[in-house]
């Protein structure tokens, strides 16, 4: 993530002046795209296909998850708030902000963990059935990014704590910024398409 | 952080270490490089050496199949020998080389000193390395991958094929995916973000062109390939049931996955190709590529129509009569761009001043060559001829001749264009064109029987065949041919070797060059150009080198003038990214991670995070420069 692009003669700038590591992070992104584009398509794919139970009405309690769902789309706020401050220079308000960022999204973590772990008691394991595979792994696909998020937050948090992260490398937060951003709205989807529309 | 219980000792020791590297002497200087072409050098190396592999896995398929009932390997081996090969061929050869080409020559071309990222070019590099050897290494663990290169489940599943070979073959194909991910994000910054100074993207060679839509149907393509190899991993480790039938998971999904992926895959091994063909027939013609915004365009829509042809792999699947039209009169419309780029390329010839050396030779066998593969490609996405052919030798006869007769000869071609760039010394003439003529009869030899083979009836992937179905005489004509080529490969080998013990030293420009890479020392030093260039035109050094007279015939400028090569050394001091090992260690992470899973022992799976994590986070806080 922090690859310094100091590389090879490019004190010059940049030919399209954008970033170089802006410009990785949104064909990364991209590229995310695509990749749970692929496991969504999938559950939409198996959705009520399975042969036996838990189906995804025995197991979904939607207001818990609502509740987990709002914490993660208000930590993009904060997430905002930070690469705000970092760009001002306001270094104690973004070390704030990046906190909180990622204790809201160990919230939501701990949120799924606690689901998961009633789905799992309910019955629904991922041999059990088509919704069993499909819901965990792309659920679960989500979370990993989520941790991957909230381990680079942590990290710059870290450094801001340790005075290695100013006005001078706030880029380093709005990268963060970006990635936590696309998560968020991966999650919009998903939880849209799997919980919400469940009835239809 | 991870620093904090970093052993001090041993960082210090690396730092000394990275210092003595950044002299360019010496294994570790190769180990902990960052430079483009160090980089690119070893993945030609690499990919050449399971060039032969690969090779070596094909004679044994051809001499097992010389004549009917045939018993040189078993039919365990045989299925094995086929999935290997097929593997190793597109992922492992063809794919890195063309990477070796992105590496060696994009920076190059235009004007820059190095990619965006030299670390994660290295890692690039290190992680297809660390994948393809794991890959490899199933043989060692109870059995190479044995379904196929394109994996079909439920084949693949557990209860069908219970070995570790299915494990090996999806975590490292993974493994190479997140080097060809990581190379394409890279080449995509690297030529949008580091053209010198009126390098406008229109003024850009074919070759970089090329080189910036393959990585974008990379980084589209490959996360889908990798969702299908996660599915086909959770089933087979953990018991989901993405393609398992008794619990209503269908083996179509992964054929649908697996060619959302394979069709843009097929570009992403032909474009490149494409690319260095544009490079080397100008050059050989001593005129500019005719045609050259249409070359661009018919690229992009290649591009662009791969994403929406992938059902013609699936036409007897049974997908009814709308969707197989659909995507058969899709795929016949990526026959209309591709054609423009044939035309062009014979107008490029036309009338041209043209010195027919090895690398050109190449290159119009590429041509010749392709437009075969091209037309039978163009009968496959004919519904009714594909259910006739399908699962045939004349598809097998059909891709060879795309992907050998189009990539591989492109790919030669661009070996003996860019060889005394990068070496300093010329190949061997004589024994280029004998490593041509010999690949080519041979090749022709190989491949066309397998044309009549198919159509005669010919399925592929049987180990043997009986006698009187009229298949042997082809089918010994396809082995001897087979034979033709391992000889021209080894015509290549030795032109290799005697160069570069002592052929006679290539200037900085031997064959009148038209592009930026020519206008520098060969071998280049390590940070490219003394002077970023300024770009005035497309083709800039070579209207640095010629004016046109009333006839529009090109004619030198007077000696002195700007087109001379640049020597010297830089009036500034030029500071060049620092080598570094944190790309290396973390891409010894991932086999470890995968070698963990395959067995069920997550003890190894977290020490391969460990490792990642080291890596990824020494690798942050190192300074890129020292």
């Amino acid at each position: 993530m922090a690859d310094h692009a100091h590389a090879a003669g490019v004190h010059l700038e940049t030919a399209t002046g954008l970033d170089n590591r802006k410009l990785l992070m949104w064909v990364f992104l991209a590229s995310e795209a695509l990749f749970f584009g692929s496991l969504i398509a999938t559950y939409l794919l198996y959705r009520g296909q399975s042969q036996t139970g838990p189906y995804p009405s025995d197991v979904f309690d939607i207001p818990f998850t609502s509740v987990s769902s709002f914490i993660l789309l208000m930590s993009s706020t904060t997430m905002a708030l930070a690469v705000g401050s970092a760009h001002r220079g306001h270094l104690h308000q973004m070390r704030t902000w990046l906190l909180v960022t990622a204790l809201l999204g160990m919230s939501f973590l701990a949120g799924q963990a606690f689901e998961f772990t009633e789905f799992y008691n309910k019955g629904l394991t991922l041999s059990v059935n088509l919704f069993g595979s499909t819901f965990y792994v792309l659920t679960g696909f989500h979370g990993a990014h989520v941790s991957v998020g909230v381990l680079i937050l942590a990290s710059l948090w870290a450094m801001a704590m340790r005075g290695k992260l100013g006005k001078a490398n706030a880029i380093y937060v709005e990268l963060a910024g970006l990635y936590w951003h696309f998560v968020d709205i991966v999650w919009i989807v998903i939880f849209t398409l799997v919980y919400l529309l469940e009835p239809l | 952080m991870a620093v904090a219980w970093e052993p001090i000792r041993m960082i210090e020791a690396l730092r000394r270490v990275r210092r003595e590297a950044a002299t360019y002497r010496g294994l570790w200087s190769w180990i902990a490089t960052v430079d483009h072409k160090r980089i690119g050098i070893m993945y030609g190396v690499a990919a050449f050496a399971f060039f032969l592999a690969g090779g070596i896995e094909a004679l044994l398929i051809r001499l097992q199949l010389a004549r009917p009932g045939g018993d040189v390997v078993s039919p365990e081996v045989y299925n094995q020998l086929f999935t290997m090969h097929g593997t190793t061929m597109i992922f492992l050869v063809v794919m890195p080389l063309a990477s070796a080409f992105f590496n060696l020559v994009v920076p190059l071309q235009i004007g820059a000193r190095d990619v965006a990222f030299p670390r994660l070019n290295a890692f690039s590099f290190w992680v297809f390395l660390v994948g393809a050897l794991f890959l490899h290494s199933s043989i060692l663990a109870g059995g190479a991958p044995n379904a196929g290169w394109f994996g079909y489940a439920p084949l693949t599943e557990l209860p069908y094929n219970p070995g570790h070979g299915i494990d090996f073959w999806a975590l490292g194909l993974q493994i190479v995916g997140i080097s060809s991910m990581a190379s394409a994000f890279n080449f995509i910054v690297t030529i949008l973000n580091l053209r010198a100074p009126g390098m406008t993207l229109f003024r850009m060679p074919v070759f970089t062109w090329m080189t910036l839509v393959t990585s974008f149907l990379i980084i589209l393509a490959m996360p889908v390939i990798a969702v299908a190899l996660f599915q086909l991993e959770f089933d087979r480790l953990f018991g989901a049931n993405f393609f398992n039938p008794t619990k209503g998971g269908t083996p179509l999904l992964w054929q649908h996955l697996f060619w959302i992926f394979g069709h843009p895959e097929v570009y992403i091994l032909i474009l490149p190709a494409m690319g260095i063909v544009s490079e080397v027939l100008p050059t050989f013609s001593q005129k500019p590529l005719f045609g050259y915004p249409f070359v661009i365009f018919s690229g992009i829509a290649i591009a662009f129509m791969s994403f929406g042809v992938w059902a013609h792999h699936m036409y007897t699947t049974g997908l009814g009569p709308v969707a197989n039209s659909a995507f058969g009169v899709g795929t016949i419309l990526i026959a209309v761009p591709t054609g423009v780029k044939i035309f062009n390329w014979l107008a490029t010839l036309w009338g041209g001043n043209v010195s027919l050396r090895t690398p050109l030779l190449f290159a119009v066998g590429f041509v010749a060559m392709f437009v075969i593969g091209g037309l039978t490609g163009v009968t496959h996405s004919m519904v009714p001829s594909d259910y006739q052919q399908q699962d045939t030798y004349y598809v097998v006869a059909h891709f060879h001749q795309v992907l050998f007769g189009g990539a591989l000869f492109a790919l030669f071609a661009g070996v003996y264009y860019w060889f005394p760039k990068f070496s300093g010394r010329l190949l061997d003439e004589k024994l280029g064109q004998l490593h041509f003529w010999l690949m080519l009869i041979g090749f022709n030899l190989t491949f066309q029987p397998m044309m009549i083979l198919g159509m005669l009836g010919m399925p592929r992937r049987i180990y043997t065949y009986p006698e009187g179905m009229g298949w042997d005489q082809w089918n010994l004509l396809a082995t001897s041919g087979a034979f033709v080529i391992a000889l021209s490969v080894l015509v290549f080998m030795v032109n290799v070797v005697r160069s570069l013990r002592r052929a006679e030293r290539a200037g900085a420009d031997p064959w009148d060059g038209r592009t930026l890479e020519w206008s520098i020392p060969s071998p280049p030093p390590p940070y490219n150009f003394a002077r970023i260039p300024v770009v005035r035109a497309r083709d800039d050094f070579w209207h640095r080198k010629y004016m046109e007279d009333a006839q529009g015939r090109p004619v030198p400028v007077v000696a002195g003038g700007s087109g001379e090569v640049e020597s010297g050394a830089p009036e500034e001091e030029i500071h060049m990214p620092s080598p570094s090992f944190f790309p290396l260690i973390t891409a010894i992470g991932f086999p470890i991670i995968a070698t963990g899973f395959v067995f069920a022992e997550y003890a190894v799976v977290a020490a391969g995070a460990v490792v990642l994590l080291y890596g990824l986070y020494g690798w942050a806080l190192e300074p890129a420069t020292e």
